[in-house]
């Protein structure tokens, strides 16, 4: 065990003479998600370079790579790839983008579980729901799940756009605006993919 | 057929250094073996040219038979000759009753979930049934490509739950196979299509074997596979549409179900024969011999046939629907379909998939083989054989995996569909004062009840600090691997106390049990365990020596300095002295300290790849 333990110490003074940085890049926590594509923090992504990027990385460092290797490099690989998909996932999607640059500014997470105060969305959420859950029963329950996905992608839109405003470099107001805009939005993601599921279950009763 | 050229002239790696390497499609009728050899993937048949190996073991007193011989044993053996051990293996004997398999065995209750089978030679498990099976392929590989394989590719269906991956590695392991990567079918099918076609674009692969039906939409762009969607029914298959066919024939011959195994055996072969008939002809005379000894003339239209498949085809296309939905495409969208399973010769199969994808589905390699050449592209792939620039895989988990919260209702951790490897954690906490133990319950599916979902495992976390209820933070960390494997671990925050599964228990079999099932069939080979385990701890130190050795060829005078360089040389010395001897517990130790003292360097290399990706990638974009 005592080589390990010098193999470690030799480590951390090579790492000062700064030619190379490690440990190894992909899993050094302190580098955020848009680090890890080599993307500048904010809210506006190049959805073609984030996937090109993802796709290089994965290429790079997939457990595929290392199937052959020893248990060292496969554990690594194994987390390095882990982490690129998480990144990946976190920064394609402009509502868990969002909530990350959300907890990069303010370091606080938890928004997930927030629900917004606003009386006037909240009451246009529960006429969707109620379309929603009539749908089934009318005549054509197609386009009335159609009906409600449309007024979400419209409420969506308006959030998605105003977001993009709060998040050009937010100032504390700005960032309070965000978390309030996140929680809608989780409000109309939630209700989207129940009237997807509804479309499902019309699909299989076909 | 030539599917791929992977070595330029002269390009070629030198034959010492080729790793060997095979793809096997385990398949619930037939399985087969294929290999890359020349840069040319293709099938291996056995001592008489027979590239399908039915996937039935027979018990024998006189010894264990596997394929052909077999299969034709089975009319007058049923009991002792087993096929289809793909629709039990890793299911619960509750599970297979489920399926309404009407499998003529005797099964044994055991203490476990795990089924087994009674036979002449003792009760024997799926998991042992498949062991077989591979063994004998991978002795056909070895003996065609004459020496040891380093591993092997070992396809599963897509759709395959945990459980059923899982006990597919553990008849691996029992096999005495390393196993590179399990691989979904469809996605090995896509591999056999897109290197041949390199087309960029979505591809929906529709795989109906002898026991499973596969959907798979996949995106190809410039070498990688992403699958996007993938869904099916893992008992649902060829034989389905045979004891269909069986069915109808016993109402029309007045055969009651409770007809002797011999019957019914025989019943189901002649209902197969007639559904491949039907490929070609329009109608099919029958003559079904009775319990009673008489036989019933009949015959059977192709509409008659297409009338009695079509409500089980149109449950393979509304997997198709639900696959699209999941992926966000509409069918338009979908480029091509490859057809997969030899269920995919019924004209009505295809005419259905034709007409829902609305493209004619490609058939141009053996439905048959197909799986298995991807797989051996894969194979030759992991083993280092060929640069690994040229393609990537980027598979799905196909169903959802969660845990049981109150009420008996299903917390989803992972959502089917997420691109593996991947890990998530979700805290829970407990719900009563003072309460010092959570029951942790994992689940897969994709049903909100817990009754309606497949159970994986149960464990314990033990020793939480007595707090007041909803105080305790428990961190519960699912982790999927490359594999599609998942383990449990939970971490109670404040106390930093640690629970860790490996998902198993449920419908599995336990490392004890699979370790004694080794040495039982090695006791059986008379062969010795500890010369074996000094066999494969040489292996893995070559391995470390020679995967070692490549590296520093590449960029060890780039990313050493002197000193390194002398530190690293003389680990890689000592190991090779060690290797040398007979001590299987010093090469491993050897070993793990050659990789302990390599650690910094295999992380520079990493990053090093990571640099050199990105930057060739910029270079790219300005192109």
């Amino acid at each position: 065990m005592s080589r390990t333990a010098a193999v470690a110490a030799r480590a951390s003074t090579s790492e000062d003479s700064g030619a190379l940085h490690y440990p190894f890049f992909v899993l050094e926590f302190s580098k955020n998600f848009f680090e890890l594509f080599g993307l500048p923090v904010a809210y506006g992504v190049d959805a073609g370079l984030l996937s090109e990027r993802y796709r290089a990385l994965q290429r790079a460092l997939h457990p595929d790579r290392f199937a052959a290797a020893g248990a060292r490099e496969k554990r690594l690989s194994m987390q390095a790839s882990t982490r690129i998909n998480e990144a990946f996932h976190t920064l394609k999607d402009p509502l868990s983008r969002a909530r990350y640059l959300l907890s990069l500014h303010t370091g606080v997470a938890g928004v997930e579980s927030e629900t917004t105060k606003d009386a006037a969305f909240l009451m246009e959420q529960m006429e969707l729901r109620e379309a929603l859950a009539q749908a089934k029963g009318r005549p054509d329950p197609y386009a009335a799940v159609g009906g409600v996905l449309d007024q979400l992608a419209v409420q969506e839109r308006g959030l998605l756009e105003r977001l993009e405003v709060h998040l050009d470099s937010p100032s504390a107001e700005d960032l309070e605006e965000v978390r309030e805009l996140v929680r809608k939005l989780q409000f109309v993601y939630k209700c989207r993919a129940e009237a997807e599921q509804i479309e499902a279950d019309l699909d299989d009763a076909l | 057929m030539a599917l791929i050229q992977i070595a330029e002239p002269g390009r070629s790696a030198a034959p010492h250094q080729h790793r060997l390497a095979a793809g096997i499609d385990l398949g619930t009728t037939n399985s087969l073996v294929a290999t890359v050899r020349s840069g040319k993937a293709e099938t291996l048949p056995d001592g008489q040219g027979r590239h399908l190996l039915p996937s039935v073991v027979r018990f024998a007193a006189a010894g264990v038979v596997v394929g052909e011989e077999a299969r034709s044993a089975a009319t007058e053996d049923p009991l002792n000759s087993i096929a289809s051990s793909k629709r039990l293996i890793g299911r619960g004997l509750e599970d297979v009753k489920r399926l309404g398999s009407r499998l003529p065995y005797e099964f044994v209750r055991t203490d476990t979930a795990v089924p087994r089978i009674r036979t002449c030679r003792g009760d024997v498990s799926p998991v042992e049934v498949s062991a077989e099976i591979l063994k004998v392929l991978a002795k056909r590989a070895e003996s065609a490509l004459d020496g040891e394989l380093t591993g092997v590719v070992i396809t599963v269906p897509a759709y395959f739950d945990d459980a059923q991956r899982q006990a597919t590695k553990d008849a691996a392991r029992l096999a005495g196979l390393k196993v590179f990567r399990l691989l979904s079918e469809p996605t090995a099918a896509a591999v056999a299509y897109g290197l041949d076609k390199d087309v960029d674009g979505i591809h929906a692969v529709y795989d109906l074997g002898g026991g499973t039906f596969d959907i798979s939409i996949l995106r190809l762009r410039r070498g990688v596979f992403e699958v996007l969607a993938t869904g099916g029914d893992s008992a649902l298959g060829g034989d389905d549409l045979d004891r269909t066919v069986a069915h109808w024939i016993m109402a029309q011959a007045g055969i009651e179900d409770d007809a002797d195994h011999v019957v019914l055996r025989r019943l189901m072969h002649d209902a197969c024969a007639a559904k491949e008939a039907l490929t070609t002809a329009n109608s099919v005379p029958l003559r079904i011999g009775t319990s009673s000894g008489a036989t019933w003339e009949g015959e059977l239209s192709r509409g008659t046939f297409d009338e009695l498949v079509d409500p089980l085809i149109s449950r393979t296309i509304a997997a198709c629907r639900r696959s699209l939905r999941d992926a966000g495409l509409r069918a338009e969208e979908v480029k091509d379909v490859v057809m997969v399973g030899g269920s995919t010769r019924v004209p009505r199969v295809r005419e259905q998939v034709a007409g829902f994808f609305g493209t004619e589905p490609l058939v141009d390699i053996d439905p048959d083989r197909v799986v298995a050449i991807g797989a051996a592209l894969q194979a030759d792939l992991l083993a280092g054989n060929k640069s690994a620039d040229e393609m990537l895989l980027l598979d799905v988990i196909p169903l959802s995996l969660g845990l049981e919260t109150m009420g008996g209702l299903v917390e989803k951790i992972i959502p089917r569909n997420t691109t593996i490897p991947v890990a998530r954690a979700q805290e829970f906490t407990t719900f009563k004062d003072g309460q010092t133990a959570m029951a942790l319950h994992v689940l897969q599916g994709e049903r909100e009840l817990v009754q309606d979902s497949r159970s994986l495992a149960r464990f314990e976390l033990r020793g939480i600090p007595p707090m007041v209820a909803g105080a305790a933070r428990i961190l519960v960390a699912f982790e999927v691997d490359a594999d599609g494997l998942l383990s449990v671990t939970a971490v109670e925050q404040s106390s930093g106390i640690k629970a860790q599964v490996e998902v198993k228990p449920s419908y599995g079999l336990t490392d004890g049990e699979i370790e004694n099932m080794l040495r039982d069939s090695m006791a059986h080979a008379g062969e010795d365990m500890e010369a074996r385990r000094l066999r494969e701890q040489q292996v893995e130190a070559r391995r470390a020596i020679e995967a070692l050795r490549a590296a520093l060829a590449s960029d060890g005078e780039q990313l050493l300095d002197a000193d390194e360089r002398r530190r690293v040389d003389s680990a890689l010395e000592l190991l090779e002295q060690t290797a040398a001897g007979e001590d299987p517990g010093a090469i491993k130790t050897a070993t793990e300290d050659l990789e302990a003292t390599c650690g910094f360097y295999v992380e520079r290399r990493m990053n090093k790849s990571v640099q050199d990706a990105m930057a060739g990638h910029r270079v790219e974009e300005f192109e």
